[in-house]
């Protein structure tokens, strides 16, 4: 087919915004990837736009000696796997019955979830809850506190939903009780959306950073992301403070945060390929953003 | 009393046909509940989970109304009626964290809202699928990076004495700006960053979909008399978003008071204030930072409150207009 003067103008003018966003969605990462390989001194005096300049490994090696940092890694990973596990446990003992239209109450118990997607008790009286359970400076209180995203419950029973019930009518009729029924046909016909619910729970784990700011105060307990935070905020109040900054301070503390976000951010984009064909599933299924 | 026996009678027997049927019932509903014994043992765990986690902390909202003590706790603090709320409500927090929140919900909805329904568009007319897979896979990066990098990044970019920005600005002979101390351009860096950076690619996925699900016929049809691309994506292919686009709408208006405090922190400072502090980010430094936790619940209360409302009136407009709601 022949596509006019105008369709193919309108083409071009379409790939080059898509180009361009692309561009700067992906900047700052060769950026912070970039400028971590660098010398303090070619980031701070602006020599390194998208190259890295003076390629060192200075900054991996004072990552290597801090020893904060490589306990707050550890602690985000235990919480991101323990988390993970309770969060998966504890949605498919909802989504499951839930997904039975026979269940007598399941309405009630659908309401009793969906209510709390829109009205929320609020920062405070959640705070104080926590301090009530005595469960203040725990790592349980980031494991179990946070487990449960109606969002996720609703898709894994939309999930559990779509599978025929003739499968289940056979197993009841060989004498299968409803947890063997759950454990020997529906968990293995659901691996794919048990997979998405996990690394969405996952990847919110890995990155959350608010809570266990503020539940958090013994040093030895905190996650990556909130040693992050204090990081960043060290160094902008340190170059307000100072005004032009301290150079040798400057460039140490730049490329290190440089360093410390490529190593938080590289299991992300090493499971990247997997996450982004889950989660594009996931949004499917539930129709529904997050 | 002779005539009154037999009706009595009468009466007594339906009484107990009325028992034996309710007993019947719930002999029913036993055997119901019996059979599924199963699925409601697998219930228990998780509606535990919510009384503890999400129910509980309702009750303590009391303390909204209260003049809360630790050593009293909860329950026997004493009431004061809606001293806290007046508080707040006169408090020189309450108008300006109010025009905030409306402001940065303002312009989100101006830009950051329509931001992925034009990616969706666009990507939507590329017939290359390499091309568009790959614009897919690098604007869908940005969602899984926590708020506090994105936060790290924007503030080292815009560092005042050696960010990125500044010294390009300083090569092209400007004068460098302190970005993030002025109160001017904190919405357009936070709306830039966290809201369309962080979430246009991801969010158009799900309008990428919409538009996966319309009748190709619809496309045949306009092409047959005429249309062009655009006439097609402005007659076919948007009013086929309109269910998706309206119930994203409604939930944006729900969590209209809720915009993201945990980044607005990451990304404020007092010389921005001004123009960047929420209701939420009021109740994070009353309440958890200042120990001023009535007062922080209140504040808290009055947002969830008006966020619950909102929700209903944006699906109730939304099934008057379109058809689509929620409910």
């Amino acid at each position: 087919m022949k596509r006019s003067f105008s369709e193919k103008l309108s083409s071009i003018f379409i790939a080059t915004i898509l180009i361009l966003l692309s561009i700067v969605c992906l900047y700052p990462f060769v950026y912070v990837f970039s400028a971590s390989f660098s010398s303090g001194n070619a980031v701070i005096t602006g020599e390194v736009l998208l190259f890295p300049k003076d390629i060192t490994l200075d900054s991996y090696k004072s990552i290597l000696a801090k020893e904060g940092l490589w306990q707050a890694y550890g602690n985000t990973v235990f919480y991101t796997v323990a988390g993970t596990a309770f969060s998966i446990l504890l949605t498919i003992c909802g989504a499951y019955p839930l997904s039975k239209s026979r269940l007598v109450g399941r309405t009630f118990v659908a309401f009793f979830i969906a209510f709390t997607l829109w009205f929320g008790a609020g920062l405070i009286p959640t705070y104080l809850n926590f301090k009530e359970l005595g469960l203040l400076d725990t790592r349980t209180s980031i494991i179990v506190g946070f487990a449960v995203s109606a969002f996720l419950v609703i898709l894994l029973r939309t999930f559990f939903q779509s599978i025929p019930d003739s499968l289940e009518e056979s197993a009841k009729m060989d004498g299968a009780n409803d947890l063997q029924i759950l454990r020997h046909i529906y968990l293995p016909l659901s691996k794919p959306a048990l997979v998405t619910v996990g690394l969405i729970y996952a990847v919110g784990k890995w990155n959350s950073y608010f809570w266990a700011m503020v539940l958090l105060n013994d040093e030895s307990k905190i996650p990556l992301q909130v040693l992050l935070k204090k990081m960043i905020v060290e160094m902008s109040l340190n170059e307000e403070l100072t005004g032009s900054m301290n150079a040798a301070n400057a460039m140490s503390q730049e490329t290190f945060i440089y360093a410390t976000i490529i190593v938080s951010i590289l299991p992300i984009v090493l499971v990247y390929p997997f996450l982004q064909k889950y989660f594009v599933k996931g949004t499917m299924i539930g129709g529904i953003k997050e | 009393m002779q005539l009154n026996s037999p009706l009595s009678e009468v009466k007594e027997t339906s009484a107990q046909a009325n028992r034996s049927e309710f007993a019947l019932k719930l002999q029913a509903v036993k055997t119901i509940v019996w059979r599924d014994k199963y699925l409601y043992f697998m219930l228990i765990p998780f509606i535990l989970w919510y009384l503890i986690f999400a129910y509980k902390p309702m009750y303590g909202l009391q303390i909204a109304f209260k003049d809360y003590s630790l050593f009293k706790g909860i329950t026997e603090s004493p009431w004061v009626g809606f001293e806290n709320f007046e508080r707040f409500f006169r408090s020189e927090y309450f108008i300006r964290n109010l025009v905030n929140t409306f402001m940065i919900n303002f312009w989100g909805l101006i830009f950051a809202f329509p931001a992925p329904i034009i990616l969706a568009l666009l990507l939507n007319e590329v017939k290359n699928v390499m091309f568009k897979k790959t614009v897919q896979t690098i604007t869908y990066l940005p969602h899984f990076i926590s708020v506090v990098i994105i936060a790290g990044i924007v503030t080292n970019f815009l560092a005042p004495t050696n960010g990125i920005v500044n010294i390009i600005i300083e090569k092209f002979g400007g004068e460098k700006i302190n970005f993030l101390a002025m109160p001017e351009f904190f919405r357009t860096i936070y709306i830039g960053s966290m809201q369309i950076w962080k979430d246009v690619g991801y969010s158009a996925i799900i309008y990428l979909a919409a538009i996966a699900g319309i009748n190709p016929a619809l496309y045949e049809a306009a092409k047959m008399d005429g249309a062009n691309r655009w006439k097609q994506m402005w007659h076919i292919t948007l009013p086929g978003m309109l269910p998706t686009i309206m119930i994203l709408l409604i939930l944006n208006l729900g969590s209209f008071l809720e915009v993201g405090y945990e980044s607005i922190i990451l990304l404020y400072q007092p010389a921005t204030y001004e123009t960047a502090d929420v209701i939420n980010t009021y109740v994070y430094r009353a309440g958890l930072q200042g120990g001023n936790y009535e007062v922080g619940a209140a504040a808290g209360l009055f947002n969830s409150v008006v966020s619950l409302i909102l929700v209903v009136l944006a699906n109730r407009l939304s099934k008057k207009m379109t058809n689509v709601g929620l409910w």
